[in-house]
């Protein structure tokens, strides 16, 4: 541990952390205007209370599970390594290579961890007993993030140098790890659920456009900490997340609203506030890894098919309520498939730490061939299926157990009064 | 004396206030108001799926008048608010049995 304490990446990771913890309060309100007024305060204590369960059991076992020495066939950290953060608290516990000590990199990882888990609650809307979400939320960070983490960023078996894709998946921020997982999560709830009584049929229509414009303004904001601070340093690689994280969801914006002017007439600020989460979504994981163009193809193919995607729950008659699947999966898996067409890899990057015969290679537009796209696309493809079998299994349980559920005429009268014993606003009819 | 009741576009409200004092009306009442007539609703369209918002806003105006000045009145909303479009609203007239101001105990006209 002889590395010297770098004063200004550790800085920059201290706000990096500030900013991605402001996510899943923005997150919050880009969710809460989307629901109807009679549930915005249960849509937005969905994320609060993950900051709160997510919080606690990351600093206990999280970190450990997480970047523990693997067990079980290194399918997870040990959590004893790092109970309670132990072990990393003085102050010679310095990264090596960044120079910024090991606390303030958990601290940045656990808003990871609690934004993944509050991303999901968009499928469940109106409609999900508090206490089951609040079980789901730890059970769920345990059982389907922490390990999903390990196997991408712990040195686990999607991380560099592992035995099952050709070259090294890339996830630079968090494709598979937040988006792909949180999206499939979100779509095994949603069909453990069923449909809000009325989907497809009553107009549940945003109650606050304005409040989603604000929360997608925040989510941006916070997202330049997510995908910068990804590099763990105040480097040249940090900004090339950086501009990529401006770029992407600025053409992802105009891909949006293109498909709507097309498809329904009008350019809808709704569909603007979309189009920047998708756009940030689908950076998310490639945003060290290609240039400008890349990140302006990889935005703009984000804002068209996500703007499509949103209309599969009415084809298929699943309730996500808030477009988890159209948004974090599809997204998602734009972001982490494209990276195997667009990874540009002498752009101002370092892969250090991948051996030669596993090193990501520059995509199929740049001369890389096939190998880092049948990556990616492997990658993706378990994260998905993982996240999703063991999501239904974690549903199923507590449906089987205290009930996923409020009941019918607390859904019609409004979630909020009945789980917070409160109401969003002094407004007569509470719809 | 009668009550004038009249349904309009929020935007004339302004224009018929101006009309209404100009033949003498003293007081008003304005509530905000919902609902449709032969211009239905309209159509909203949030992540490419359409809402039909049934009920349309509107403003309601009530106005007590001599029965002599129920016609001028009348005429008065109706150039007022009138847009020649669909949706412009109604004008109804009812007779009223009595008034009283609360402030005085008055009766009949001298309360108008």
């Amino acid at each position: 541990m002889d590395f010297a304490l770098d004063s200004g990446n550790t800085a920059w990771m201290i706000v990096a952390t500030a900013l991605v913890l402001l996510m899943t309060p923005a997150l919050a309100f880009f969710y809460g205007g989307m629901v109807r007024t009679k549930s915005v305060l249960n849509m937005m204590m969905m994320s609060f209370i993950s900051i709160a369960i997510v919080g606690v059991i990351w600093v206990v076992y999280g970190y450990g599970l997480t970047f523990g020495d693997g067990i079980l066939g290194n399918l997870i950290g040990s959590p004893t390594g790092f109970f309670g953060l132990n072990g990393i608290g003085d102050d010679s516990s310095l990264a090596a290579g960044s120079g910024v000590p090991f606390l303030v990199m958990a601290a940045f990882q656990a808003t990871f961890a609690i934004i993944t888990v509050a991303l999901i609650s968009g499928s469940v809307a109106d409609r999900m007993k508090f206490g089951a979400w609040s079980l789901f939320a730890a059970l769920w960070a345990t059982l389907v993030y922490f390990p999903v983490a390990h196997a991408v960023w712990g040195g686990g078996l999607l991380g560099w140098d592992n035995p099952i894709t050709p070259s090294s998946p890339i996830d630079f921020a968090g494709g598979t790890v937040v988006h792909i997982n949180a999206g499939a999560a979100g779509l095994a709830l949603a069909l453990l659920l069923g449909t809000r009584k009325g989907f497809g049929r009553e107009p549940m229509k945003p109650h606050n456009v304005p409040y989603i414009m604000l929360g997608a303004a925040l989510l941006w904001f916070g997202w330049f900490g997510f995908n910068a601070g990804s590099e763990f340093a105040a480097d040249a690689t940090a900004g090339r997340a950086f501009i990529n994280t401006l770029v992407a969801p600025a053409v992802a914006i105009l891909g949006w609203l293109v498909v709507e002017k097309i498809r329904d007439g009008k350019p809808t600020s709704l569909g603007a506030a979309s189009g920047i989460v998708a756009g940030l979504v689908a950076i998310t994981p490639a945003a060290a890894s290609v240039d400008t163009w890349g990140a302006l193809g990889i935005g703009f193919i984000a804002g068209v098919l996500c703007a499509l995607a949103v209309g599969l729950k009415y084809k298929f008659g699943y309730d996500d309520s808030l477009d988890v699947v159209g948004v974090h999966l599809v997204g998602g898996l734009v972001g982490t498939i494209l990276i195997g067409f667009f990874a540009n890899l002498s752009e101002g990057t370092t892969w250090a730490g991948a051996g030669d015969n596993m090193a990501p290679m520059d995509g199929l537009f740049y001369g890389g061939g096939l190998t880092q796209l049948a990556t990616q696309t492997i990658a993706a493809l378990i994260a998905v299926v993982f996240s999703f079998v063991m999501t239904m299994i974690i549903g199923w349980v507590i449906k089987s157990t205290i009930g996923l559920r409020v009941s019918e005429d607390v859904e019609v009268a409004g979630i909020d009064y009945a789980e917070h014993g409160e109401t969003a606003y002094e407004e007569a009819n509470q719809r | 004396m009668k009550l004038v009741t009249a349904i309009i576009q929020p935007h004339r409200v302004d224009e018929v206030r101006a009309a209404i004092e100009a033949v003498g009306v003293k007081g008003v009442t304005v509530s905000e108001a919902a609902g449709y007539g032969r211009q239905k609703g309209h159509t909203e369209v949030y992540r490419g799926a359409e809402y039909t918002v049934d009920l349309v806003p509107k403003t309601r105006l009530e106005i007590l008048v001599e029965d002599a000045d129920a016609a001028a009145v009348t005429d008065a909303i109706v150039s007022a608010a009138q847009t020649g479009k669909i949706g412009d609203g109604k004008v109804w007239v009812v007779p009223v049995d009595d008034v009283a101001r609360v402030r005085t105990g008055e009766h009949g006209a001298d309360a108008l």
